[in-house]
């Protein structure tokens, strides 16, 4: 009796093991040919192009709007909220999701607060009647 | 993330470009607005629709409750406040920017980080350095919003070793961020934070109020890049397309301000420039000279019986609060026939613009309202100009003087026009602590006083 539960126990250490090793094998395999160092360089590219976007598009302002302009960048900077809302996501309250409202919340400030300020900013901007 | 919300996120990018874009002439800058708005409600509507996103009414409380004090405050703040205001808003995405990170970092699974204490190297690095870079935005921006508000003195701090110590912290922060990576110990995560945000302190106190709008931009910039930091961890395009737009702008509205002065980033950044420190060391000799002394009768009558008339206003303006007085008098100048036309220098105020929006909120319709390279030339045909608030952008001798402190800076030529009044509340040197040779010259008068006190009593001397 003592000797089939002992090997039971042997059997499901090697199982274990064994999960272990198919584990590591599948988080190596992301590592390295996975999602993740593939989007670094894809990011990388986006990053570029996009500075070179901003670059162009922000030049095109006319000075007088350059206010404005920091409030509207201010607002869609908030788009971080992303990381934030995803961070809130799961049901179970961990120290992470709480991490999450918070950004949620200053985030919120921000997207609100730059949004009407700039709205406030141009609805002053007149033509001569 | 599925197919739907990549492109979802897409079309949120697009339209973050097409609402900066829409700020390229008034006319459209309202829809650019208005496309920004879209575009964050779709970003946010497709995260919450994501399968792991499951706790709506705490997610929908701190959304409301950061939404409604956001708008109430952009709704009360005034006008001459908006640089630090925006100095505020900054630094709350560089603290939402250490929260996401922290998240990340605690609940890797939430984010396909793999599991805790066993995240991939990229995303440790991209998660410290947007870290960095948020916390460095949080505490650099509270210090700008300090100075500008009149919390923490607007006069450049300056220590021995200053450099030196933020060399080495910023050493530091490296060296954490490698220990970070290797150990992923939670402690060094708070650590890299904690260094971030006394070089964040450390970078903004030695620069004075003045310089504030290249800092404003800068900080602009900063939270720009954590929120592209945060999009490398979270391998969203969204975040990064923003991030980098947001970045740029910011890099390139800094380096406007410091052509503007004609100074280096670096120069800027190194701080130390203007108060107390620059007029003691520019004041060794004094200046016995008198100006000629106006007041506002003569100026009234001399500016009724003028055709053309430029007013060059500046911070002192904004500080008085009479740009409603200002444009008052205008009104009455042109209703005397006059043309009158406001010339803006671009570094006039305390952020990109902000004389723009001040006079805009006064009424003064934007077609009035004048770039220094579009109306510098019109000062030799112009018959009155009109100087309040505003100094070392008017002084000739940035032209002249190779010793001066601001030579090389562009100004306002008002020197060439018939007549200069210049309005001033006594005869302290401006930020840079030089004199304005434009005092001395014999076509200035100087009209002391407040500069709303001084607008009004135009007013009256045009009404009689």
């Amino acid at each position: 009796m003592s000797e089939i539960s002992n090997q039971l126990e042997n059997l499901s250490f090697k199982a274990q093991q064994l999960a272990d090793q198919a584990n590591d094998l599948a988080s190596t395999v992301v590592e390295t040919s996975g999602g993740h160092s593939d989007f670094l360089i894809f990011g990388i590219t986006v990053l570029v192009l996009a500075c070179f976007v901003g670059y162009y598009v922000v030049w095109s302002v006319t000075p007088a709007l350059h206010s404005p302009l920091m409030g509207v960048t201010n607002a869609i900077s908030s788009v971080i909220i992303v990381g934030a809302l995803l961070a809130a996501g799961p049901i179970d309250s961990t120290i992470s999701k709480y991490f999450g409202l918070v950004a949620v919340g200053l985030a919120a400030v921000n997207i609100f607060g730059g949004f009407v300020v700039t709205n406030r900013m141009l609805s002053m901007f007149k033509k001569k009647s | 993330m599925s197919n739907l919300s990549t492109v979802a996120y897409l079309v949120s990018s697009v339209l973050f470009i097409m609402s900066l874009r829409g700020l390229s002439h008034p006319t459209t800058a309202r829809r650019g607005n208005f496309y920004g708005i879209i575009g964050m409600t779709i970003a946010i509507l497709t995260t919450v629709a994501n399968p792991g996103v499951l706790s709506y009414k705490e997610i929908g409380t701190a959304f409301v409750i950061g939404g409604l004090i956001g708008s109430v405050i952009a709704t009360r703040i005034q006008m001459t406040a908006l640089p630090q205001l925006v100095a505020a808003f900054h630094s709350l995405v560089g603290l939402a920017a250490v929260f996401v990170a922290a998240a990340a970092f605690y609940n890797p699974t939430a984010f396909n980080l793999g599991t805790e204490g066993n995240i991939p190297l990229g995303s440790l690095i991209e998660m410290a350095i947007g870290t960095a870079i948020g916390a460095v935005t949080f505490t650099g921006s509270i210090i700008a919003f300090g100075k500008l508000q009149g919390f923490v003195s607007g006069n450049p701090l300056v220590f021995k070793g200053q450099h030196f110590l933020n060399l080495l912290l910023g050493l530091s922060i490296i060296g954490l961020i490698a220990k970070f990576c290797i150990d992923q110990n939670p402690e060094f995560f708070w650590l890299i934070v904690a260094a971030s945000f006394l070089i964040g302190v450390l970078l903004i106190v030695p620069i004075g109020g003045a310089d504030m709008p290249v800092i404003v931009s800068m900080l602009n910039s900063y939270s720009g890049w954590a929120a592209a930091g945060i999009g490398f961890t979270l391998s969203n395009n969204l975040l990064i397309i923003t991030g980098a737009l947001v970045g740029s702008s910011g890099a390139i509205l800094s380096y406007i301000m410091c052509k503007g002065m004609n100074r280096s980033f670096f120069n800027v950044l190194l701080g130390g420039f203007g108060g107390e420190q620059a007029a003691s060391s520019s004041g060794g000799e004094k200046d016995d000279r008198q100006p000629k002394q106006g007041n506002s009768a003569d100026a009234a009558f001399m500016m009724k019986n003028s055709k053309t008339i430029i007013i060059v206003p500046g911070y002192g303006m904004a500080v008085a609060q009479a740009q409603h007085a200002l444009r008052e008098m205008g009104d009455l100048l042109k209703a005397a026939g006059a043309e009158v036309r406001y010339a803006i220098h671009p570094v006039a105020g305390r952020m990109p613009g902000h004389m723009n929006v001040l006079l805009a909120e006064a009424n003064v319709p934007y077609d009035e309202v004048l770039e220094l390279d579009e109306i510098n030339r019109d000062f030799t045909d112009t018959d009155v100009a009109f100087v309040i608030g505003a100094n070392d952008v008017t002084n000739p001798a940035a032209k002249t003087d190779k010793t001066s402190a601001i030579y090389g800076m562009p100004i306002l030529d008002v020197e060439n026009a018939g007549q200069v009044f210049f309005v001033k509340r006594g005869m302290a040197s401006g930020y840079a602590g030089v004199q304005n040779e434009l005092f001395f010259r014999d076509n200035t008068l100087m009209l002391f006083g407040d500069a709303k006190k001084v607008c009004e009593d135009i007013i009256k001397g045009l009404e009689d």
